[in-house]
């Protein structure tokens, strides 16, 4: 199996602040694969640096053989291959639900209207909220605007998934609607790197969890080895705090 | 932490975006000598330009004309000095006024809401003229020019002003009066110490903006026969049948503004790398 995205030895500071040091990540095509750690352990910063939305301090990043960490490389026809959402949903506030769906498809890869919005209705649809295509955002529960940022961040066909703690800032009974969602994507063959603290989805829908640890990938594998059986130390005092 | 050495890759990298500045130097340069010469060949090279020169920029009129056009000038800044003060002052409660809740206040809320409708709509040289002369007059008084300058800059900036603080006010999140209240402050105590101090940080540079436009109205005080800059330069102007001492004037204004506008500059570029916090895009 061949890595679609392979992130070699990544390298990421903040004012002189080592975010990431040294990472190493590679995640084949169709696969799943969970990102854990502590807060401040990197995971947000390692999905930015993916994308290309944080420029890295060294490392090396291939997306289908391509070096785009490469300055040569245009940035946003890169990003445009990546779709990710983010924790606080970042919707548009001024934009209809469907207009938030249809933008990239109409702006970034021309998409004609009709077409963008007879595909934005069908992921509106897919993700239960068809009756509120001309809502505004802010009408919507969190866990109804998390389903179209997913919605959003899938409208373009990308070839990456990124999910950045999507359920965080949701009430504890909004986080099921938008796992199912995810749950359906990964059945369906999407490619997704997710940061997440949901051990039980993780476990569930991975197929690889990676353990992120002060900056470095500690411990990695499949989800009933890391999170059932994790052979460090760290990881093992992590996880010993979730499940109390 | 210990300084690590960058991979050979990383270094490829460096040496190329610093490859690329420099390139992006040499093209800004280029482009600068290129639009030079362009503009030298059709502007500066004309016969036509000399006119223009002995006209607008005669050095020897310029420093002729310095000392009064100067004298004038002060009269500007103590217009403007006098003036920031009271705009402040009169804006903040218009503002404060027109944001008052609960119907007690509706007629405060109506007087600050037609004020500023009114004195934003009117022409700044009306005013000027009103004040001017009317009130002079209605008092059968000579009023120092200083003293209505500053009444008529008064009167119409604070419009603007108190526009820009309710804005402000109203762009705070309510989120922050709920929770100042929560803690038991009063309305005047959450303006004060809560509402007010996020609304100005938000309005500096709008505020910088009207500062700027001020700066350059005071000038228009000339029309009441008080000796500022400009009116120095007019009178330098006909003595000389040159129009060197307006320019002068026209730079002594310039000179003034800039460190305000680039005061603003620096702020709002504060402003933004505090709100987004270590991103390219």
């Amino acid at each position: 199996m061949t890595a679609l995205l392979q992130a070699t030895d990544l390298w990421k500071s903040f004012d002189g602040h080592e975010v990431l040091r040294g990472v190493d990540v590679d995640l084949a095509a169709h696969e799943v694969v969970a990102v854990i750690g502590a807060s401040g352990s990197g995971k947000s910063t390692l999905l930015r640096c993916l994308n290309l939305l944080e420029p890295i301090d060294d490392g090396r990043i291939l997306l289908g053989g391509e070096d785009i960490s490469d300055p040569r490389v245009d940035a946003d026809r890169v990003r445009a291959r990546f779709g990710i959402v983010f924790q606080q949903y970042n919707l548009f506030p001024h934009l209809s639900v469907l207009q938030n769906v249809t933008l990239a498809s109409r702006v970034v890869h021309g998409v004609p209207r009709r077409q963008a919005d007879a595909r934005g209705l069908a992921l509106l649809d897919r993700v239960g909220l068809a009756d509120k295509a001309r809502e505004h955002p802010d009408r919507l529960s969190g866990g109804q605007q998390q389903r179209v940022a997913i919605a959003r961040a899938i409208a373009t066909d990308p070839d990456v998934l990124l999910l950045d703690e999507i359920t965080s800032a949701l009430d504890p009974e909004l986080v099921g609607e938008v796992l199912e969602l995810v749950q359906q994507l990964a059945a369906e063959g999407a490619t997704i790197l997710m940061a997440t603290h949901e051990m039980a989805f993780a476990r569930d829908v991975a197929h690889r969890v990676l353990f992120l640890d002060a900056g470095r990938v500690l411990e990695q594998g499949p989800p009933a080895q890391v999170l059932g059986a994790p052979r460090e130390e760290r990881t093992r005092a992590f996880l010993s705090r979730f499940t109390g | 932490m210990t300084t690590r050495i960058p991979s050979a890759l990383e270094q490829d990298r460096r040496a190329y975006r610093t490859r690329q500045s420099r390139r992006s130097v040499l093209v800004a340069i280029a482009s600068t000598l290129v639009f030079a010469a362009l503009l030298w060949v059709s502007v500066l090279n004309t016969p036509g330009w000399a006119a223009v020169q002995r006209a607008f920029f005669d050095p020897s009129i310029a420093l002729a004309s310095l000392p009064r056009v100067w004298d004038g000038f002060l009269l500007n800044l103590q217009v403007l000095g006098l003036s920031v003060i009271t705009v402040a002052v009169c804006a903040l409660v218009i503002a404060v006024l027109r944001t008052l809740p609960g119907p007690v206040a509706f007629p405060l809320r109506i007087i600050a809401a037609g004020y500023t409708d009114i004195f934003r709509g009117l022409p700044f040289i009306i005013v000027l003229y009103v004040v001017g002369f009317g009130i002079p007059t209605l008092a059968n008084t000579r009023i120092p020019v200083v003293v209505l300058g500053t009444i008529a800059v008064t009167l119409t900036y604070s419009a603007y002003v108190a526009e820009v603080i309710r804005a402000g006010i109203e762009a705070v999140h309510p989120s922050q009066r709920l929770a100042a209240r929560a803690l038991g402050l009063g309305y005047a105590q959450t303006l004060r110490r809560i509402v007010l101090p996020q609304a100005l940080r938000k309005i500096t540079p709008p505020l910088m903006n009207d500062f700027v436009a001020m700066q350059k109205d005071v000038g228009l005080i000339s029309i009441l026969g008080a000796v500022d800059a400009v009116l120095a330069a007019k009178i330098e102007a006909a003595q000389t049948y040159n129009f060197t001492p307006y320019i002068v004037a026209g730079i002594l204004f310039i000179l003034l503004a800039i460190p305000t506008i680039r005061l603003a500059d620096w702020y709002t570029a504060r402003l933004r790398r505090r709100e987004q916090t270590g991103s390219l895009i």
